[in-house]
C-alpha cells in the first residue's frame, strides 16, 4: 500500500470517518463501515444508526472550528512518554486454559471458518 | 524489455527484528516452537491487556534506520491498522501512520556496471500476525498465534527500481546491511524477510492506462524477481492491446510462477487507521541515537571498498564477499595468513559459495575454520593434489566430516601422482588399448592425443597430474611416429 503521508510536528488523527474528499458527513457510508467491522445491519435499523451517527459525527465536527494555531498535538492524554518494557521472557499461557475461552480448537490450533483467498 | 514502456518498482520489505521476545509482550520468540504455546493474553488479543513496548525492538529499529542513512523522527507513535482476518486477533494491527521511526535513507546498487542510488521513504514499527494453515482439514482453516506479535521493522523503498535484477540488487544489499548490523538474522527460510512488491508500466510518466500493482506472497529474492518478470510482461501486454490496467493486489503463485488477481483484497485497502490509545508517544532521544551509531560496524559497502583497496580485489569480487559478515570475516582470517588472497577469493565465490547454493546453507553452518582452507589450497599449489580432485572429492568430505585435508587425501587414496615411472606405465597402458586412435594420432590428428590423456585420467580415478601426463604422452606419440 502507498505509504501514508508523514507528519514531523502536526499529528493526523487518521482519516476521519467520513469521506475524505471533503463531503463531510453526507458522504459518510455506514454500511460499508459496517462491512468492514464485520457488523450485518437490517435495511430498517441502518436508516435509523446512520441519521444517528451522523448527528455525532455533526457535533464532533463542531470541534473543528475551534482555532488550534500554535497548539501541540495530543495522541494521548496521559503526560507520558518512553514507557518501555525491557526484552526479558515471560511465561507463556497454557494452551488448555485460554482454549477454554475458544468455540472451536483442534489440537493446539484455534479452528476458523475455512478462509481461502478468492484468486482469479 | 521494450523501452518503449517506462517500469517502476518498489518494494516494501518486512524485518523480522532479532529480539528475545515479541513487540508488545514477554513471550518468547521461537521459531519451531508447537503451535499456541508462545502466546498470551496480550498477544491473543484478550480484553483489558495493555501492550507495553519491547525496548530492544525500538533500539533494533533504530539501529536499522541509522544504517540505512534515514533520519529517526524525534517523535514517534503507533496506530492501529485495522481489519479483520483470523490471524489478526484484536481486529487490527499495532503499526505506525503517519509518525514512522524512520524517514528517507538510500541504497546504492549496482546495475550495468554503474552505481545507482535507491531512495527510502520511510521505515517503521509494527507487530507481526498470526499464521494461518489451510491444509489441516479441507472444511477448516487454523490458526497458530506464535508469531503474532513478532516485532517487524517495514522498510519502504521510493519506486525508483527500474527491472526486476535492480530489485534483487536492491533486496541483496538491504539483507547484507540488515545482517550486518545485527539487527535480524535474516533467515529466508524461517520468513525473517519478506518482501511485497509495487509495479507498474505505462507508456510514458503522464499515462493514466498503467495503474500500480502490488504484488504480495514473494518468500524469497527468487520470487521477486520472477513475479515482477511476469508482471512487467502481462502489463506490457496488455497496454500493447490498448487495455487499462486495474490498481489491484495480486498474489504471486510460487508453483504456477503467475501473479492472480486477490478481489478479496480490495476492500480491505480502507484499514481506518487512528492513533494507538494504549501506546504513550516516544521521543527518539540524541544519546541513544549516539548510542547506536557508535556501535555500528564497518558496515558492507565500506567494507567492499576496503577489501578492494587493501587485498587488490576487483569490485566485484569485493562486493561478493561482503554480502555476508560471516563470509568477509572468513576471508580476512584466511589472507591474513596466507598470501594467495586471489586464490581464496576463488575457493570462495567458486566451490564453497556453490556448495552453500546446493545444500541451501548460511556459511556460518558450515563450521569451516580458516586454516582448513588454507591447507587445503596449499595441498595444490605444492602439486600434492590437483585443483579438480580438491574441489569434486577432497572439499565436500572435509566440509562434511571436518577432517584435515591432507589426511582425507591420504586415505582416499587421492593423492596427486606426478612421479614418471607410474604414469608411464599409464600411458603405455593406453596406447596399448587403443591402436586405433594411435594411428589417427599418427596420420595427423592431434585431438587424439587429448583422447588417450582422458584414458589415463580415467585409469588414474583423477589423480594423475593432468599436465605431466599431457607433457609425457605427446614425447611418447612423437617417438611411435
Ligand atoms: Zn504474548
Amino acid at each position: 500500500m502507498t505509504p501514508p503521508p508523514i507528519s514531523n510536528d502536526s499529528e493526523a488523527i487518521g482519516p476521519p470517518l467520513a469521506d475524505e474528499t471533503g463531503g463531510g458527513v453526507s458522504e459518510f457510508n455506514l454500511k460499508h463501515i459496517a462491512s468492514l467491522a464485520r457488523l450485518h445491519f437490517e435495511e430498517k435499523d441502518l436508516k435509523v444508526f446512520e441519521s444517528q451517527v451522523a448527528g455525532i459525527l455533526k457535533f464532533v465536527d463542531e470541534l473543528r472550528k475551534v482555532n488550534v494555531d500554535g497548539v501541540e498535538p495530543t495522541s494521548h492524554p496521559l503526560p507520558l512518554t518512553n514507557v518501555f518494557r525491557e526484552d526479558e521472557i515471560k511465561p507463556s499461557l497454557n494452551v488448555e486454559e485460554f482454549q477454554k475461552n475458544s468455540p472451536q480448537v483442534r489440537g493446539r490450533f484455534f479452528e476458523v471458518p475455512k478462509v481461502i483467498e478468492d484468486k482469479s | 524489455m521494450n523501452s518503449k514502456y517506462l517500469t517502476t518498482i518498489g518494494l516494501e520489505v518486512h524485518v523480522q527484528l532479532n529480539s528475545k521476545t515479541k513487540i508488545f509482550c514477554g513471550c518468547e520468540i521461537r521459531f519451531g516452537a508447537p503451535p499456541n504455546s508462545q502466546v498470551c493474553p496480550v498477544c491473543l488479543g484478550l480484553p483489558g491487556v495493555l501492550p507495553v513496548l519491547n525496548h530492544q525492538a525500538f533500539r533494533l529499529g533504530l539501529r536499522a534506520v541509522l544504517a540505512l542513512r534515514g533520519t529517526p523522527s524525534k517523535r514517534i507513535k503507533f496506530d492501529r491498522k485495522n481489519y479483520y482476518y483470523p490471524d489478526l486477533p484484536k481486529g487490527y494491527q499495532i503499526s505506525q501512520y503517519d509518525c514512522p521511526l524512520g524517514q528517507g535513507g538510500a541504497l546504492e546498487i549496482e546495475t550495468e556496471g554503474r552505481l545507482k542510488k535507491i531512495r527510502l521513504t520511510r521505515a517503521h514499527l509494527e507487530e507481526d500476525a498470526g499464521k494461518l494453515m489451510h491444509d489441516i482439514s479441507a472444511a477448516a482453516s487454523h490458526v497458530d498465534l506464535n508469531r503474532a506479535g513478532t516485532p517487524l521493522l517495514e522498510i519502504v523503498s521510493e519506486p525508483e527500481l527500474e527491472t526486476p535484477e535492480e530489485a534483487y540488487q536492491y533486496l541483496t544489499h538491504l539483507k547484507a546491511i540488515i545482517k550486518s548490523i545485527g539487527v535480524s538474522e535474516c533467515n529466508m527460510e524461517k520468513g525473517h524477510l519478506r518482501c511485497d512488491a509495487n509495479v507498474s508500466v505505462r507508456k510514458n510518466a503522464s499515462d493514466l492506462l498503467g495503474k500500480k500493482v502490488e504484488i504480495k506472497n514473494l518468500n524469497s529474492f527468487k520470487a521477486v524477481k520472477a513475479a515482477l518478470q511476469y508482471e512487467i510482461k502481462r502489463q506490457t501486454e496488455a497496454l500493447e492491446k490498448g487495455e487499462a490496467i486495474p490498481q489491484e493486489t495480486r498474489l504471486w503463485d510460487d508453483l504456477k510462477q503467475k501473479t492472480l488477481s486477490m478481489r478479496s483484497k480490495e476492500e480491505a485497502h480502507d484499514y481506518r487507521y487512528f492513533p494507538e490509545p494504549d501506546l504513550v508517544p516516544f521521543f527518539v532521544t540524541q544519546e541513544e541515537i549516539d548510542r547506536e551509531l557508535a556501535s555500528l560496524p564497518e558496515l558492507p559497502k565500506e567494507k567492499a571498498e576496503r577489501f578492494a583497496r587493501d587485498y587488490g580485489l576487483t569490485t566485484y569480487d569485493a562486493g561478493l564477499l561482503t554480502q555476508s559478515s560471516g563470509i568477509a570475516d572468513f576471508f580476512e582470517d584466511c589472507a591474513s595468513g596466507f598470501p594467495g588472497h586471489k586464490t581464496i577469493v576463488n575457493w570462495v565465490i567458486g566451490p564453497i559459495s556453490a556448495y552453500l547454493n546446493e545444500a541451501s546453507l548460511e556459511f556460518e553452518a558450515l563450521k569451516l575454520a580458516p586454516e582448513t582452507l588454507i591447507r587445503l589450497i596449499k595441498l595444490v599449489e605444492s602439486g600434492q593434489l590437483s585443483f579438480q580432485t580438491a574441489k569434486e572429492k577432497v572439499f565436500p568430505e572435509v566440509l562434511k566430516t571436518h577432517r584435515d585435508p591432507e589426511e582425507v587425501m591420504k586415505e582416499k587414496g587421492l593423492a596427486q601422482v606426478s612421479d614418471e615411472g607410474a604414469l608411464d606405465a599409464w600411458i603405455a597402458e593406453a596406447i596399448q588399448a587403443h591402436p586405433k586412435v594411435v594411428s589417427d594420432f599418427k596420420s595427423g590428428k592431434e585431438t587424439a592425443a587429448m583422447f588417450l590423456v582422458g584414458q589415463v585420467m580415467k585409469k588414474s580415478r583423477g589423480t594423475a597430474n593432468p599436465g605431466k601426463v599431457q607433457e609425457l604422452m605427446k614425447k611418447k606419440l612423437k617417438e611411435l611416429v
